[in-house]
């Protein structure tokens, strides 16, 4: 009874939190406002336009596809960068060595920017969801990589020794205090590498013309439709909110739920 | 018959001897007070016996069924609430949900610690309170041996009083015999039935006292004089109280 109230009143305050999310983009609109009264309609169409233009996209059943199919591929990518990050990210956090030949690597990798990826991508695996896939895993698993392996080199080495002293071996060690810790660095990661894998994938299919919603882009440049193709980027963002509000965060909250008991009232998060 | 015997154990950190012919038996049921001069390497003694650190030299035999640990710190999981954090060495041991709650709440009721504090993070209790929560995880797993590595060096005089008590209690209810690492001759003398000193720079024991009577059943008065009898008149604590920064480790 006790745990399902504290849920409903967390729920209740991550869902209220949301004015003020809220808030942020009404700013951003207000200041988008005024650079449409400033423009003009071509340069800038206004904000209320965009979000009419977008819902007559989306009344059309072929762009829900297309968002799909943007979104399929992003999520894919940052899927596969996520687990690729994550599992040599805690290789290289507990293996010293490891992590001092995989900096550099990350260093370059991180070093050369996605349009290059895009390039090569799209020499090797021609116009496909794996161009997309690759370069999202390119940009966006470092990131995680390093993120993970800051995690498990931060550990708590006293608890590490409590445990050992309970009896517990290292695997025991790995699943009940490594992970755990693992996850707070992993969480701020994982959101940055997934808007990192939304953009990505718009990039990499307005390069390689695959379609989704870089394809559709590339067709309002074409057309020299300003307020399409803002609209193609409205949905592409809220599609992104949507991914990172609906899971990521919810899942976070639920994960550091101490650290929320630190501040007992006031604004949180 | 002992339930903890050390033999020859000898150690180094990078080539530094810390610890050298160190032999110590402790009887079942026996609460051995481990003391000496900062930096002499009892700290790294317990953590010896107690299975987290491995000797270079010596062997560490153990005839007790199981033991627990309290540290300095409390190190508690900060993720976790008091409840799950007592828990933690059950859930290690496999126990079934239920039955490491029912123990969890069994073990904070024998340290004192109110019921209804099990559902807050670590954060949101005190010092004292972390403490105790850090003895509770010990007495969940009903162990009958506890090493104890200067465990109220960081409370204020009345906590550590109150803490040393709920010890000689839990030791009388459970029988469990200890390894106590302290550098406070005042606490070993209230605490111990023995006392070893272990020499200054690490290199086997420089002698042993038993202590009269038995714990929780001595008076404060009683203890002062043994202490300060110890410190007076007995060279074996002559360097209790030498402090040598650069060799703690």
């Amino acid at each position: 009874m006790g745990a399902a109230l504290s849920r409903l009143g967390r729920t209740g305050s991550f869902l209220w939190s949301a004015w003020s999310g809220l808030a942020a983009l009404a700013l951003l609109a207000a200041a988008w406002q005024a650079g449409h009264e400033a423009y003009g309609e071509f340069i800038l169409p206004a904000p209320l336009d965009t979000l009419a233009a977008g819902f007559a996209i989306l009344s059309d059943p072929k762009a829900w596809e297309v968002a799909l199919l943007t979104g399929t591929r992003a999520v894919e990518g940052f899927a596969v960068s996520a687990l690729a990050g994550a599992a040599l990210g805690l290789a290289a956090g507990y293996s010293p060595a490891t992590l001092r030949l995989a900096r550099p690597l990350v260093t370059v990798l991180l070093g050369v920017p996605p349009i290059a990826w895009i390039v090569l991508a799209m020499i090797w695996f021609g116009s496909t969801d794996g161009t997309v896939i690759l370069t999202i895993l390119v940009s966006a698993g470092p990131l995680v990589f390093v993120g993970v392996a800051e995690g498990v080199m931060t550990r708590d080495r006293g608890l590490d020794d409590m445990a050992r002293a309970f009896g517990a071996g290292p695997i025991r060690r790995l699943t009940t205090l490594g992970l755990r810790h693992v996850a707070a660095h992993l969480f701020p990661a994982l959101v940055v590498a997934l808007g990192m894998g939304f953009k990505v994938a718009v990039m990499a299919e307005l390069l390689a013309n695959v379609g989704g919603i870089g394809g559709e882009l590339a067709r309002s440049r074409a057309n020299l439709d300003v307020a399409g193709a803002l609209a193609w980027v409205t949905i592409a963002v809220a599609a992104l909110i949507v991914v990172e509000y609906g899971i990521v965060h919810p899942v976070r909250s639920e994960f550091e739920r101490w650290r929320a008991a630190a501040r007992p009232w006031g604004v949180k998060r | 018959m002992s339930a903890l015997a050390l033999s020859r154990i000898g150690h180094a950190y990078f080539g530094r001897t810390v610890l050298d012919h160190i032999d110590l038996a402790v009887a079942p049921g026996e609460i051995v007070a481990l003391v000496g001069p900062s930096g002499c390497g009892k700290s790294t003694l317990v953590h010896i016996a107690a299975g987290i650190v491995e000797p270079l030299r010596g062997t560490v035999a153990t005839r007790y069924r199981r033991h627990a640990m309290v540290f300095q710190e409390p190190r508690l999981l900060p993720w976790a609430n008091a409840r799950d954090n007592i828990a933690y060495p059950l859930r290690l041991s496999g126990a079934p949900r239920h039955e490491r709650r029912a123990r969890a709440e069994a073990a904070a009721a024998r340290a004192a610690f109110d019921a209804v504090d099990l559902d807050k993070y670590p954060v949101e209790l005190s010092g004292g309170m972390r403490q105790r929560v850090a003895i509770a995880r010990a007495l969940a797993v009903e162990p009958d041996f506890v090493f104890f590595d200067e465990p109220f060096t960081a409370l204020d005089a009345a906590l550590k009083r109150r803490m040393q008590d709920l010890v000689i209690e839990a030791a009388e209810g459970a029988h469990f015999g200890a390894l106590f690492v302290t550098h406070d001759l005042m606490e070993a003398a209230r605490i111990a039935h023995r006392i070893v000193v272990l020499e200054l720079s690490g290199n086997g024991i420089a002698g042993e006292r038993a202590l009269p009577g038995r714990p929780g059943e001595r008076e404060d008065a009683e203890v002062f004089a043994t202490v300060q009898a110890f410190l007076r008149a007995d060279p074996l604590f002559r360097h209790i109280h030498d402090v040598d920064e650069r060799r703690v480790a």
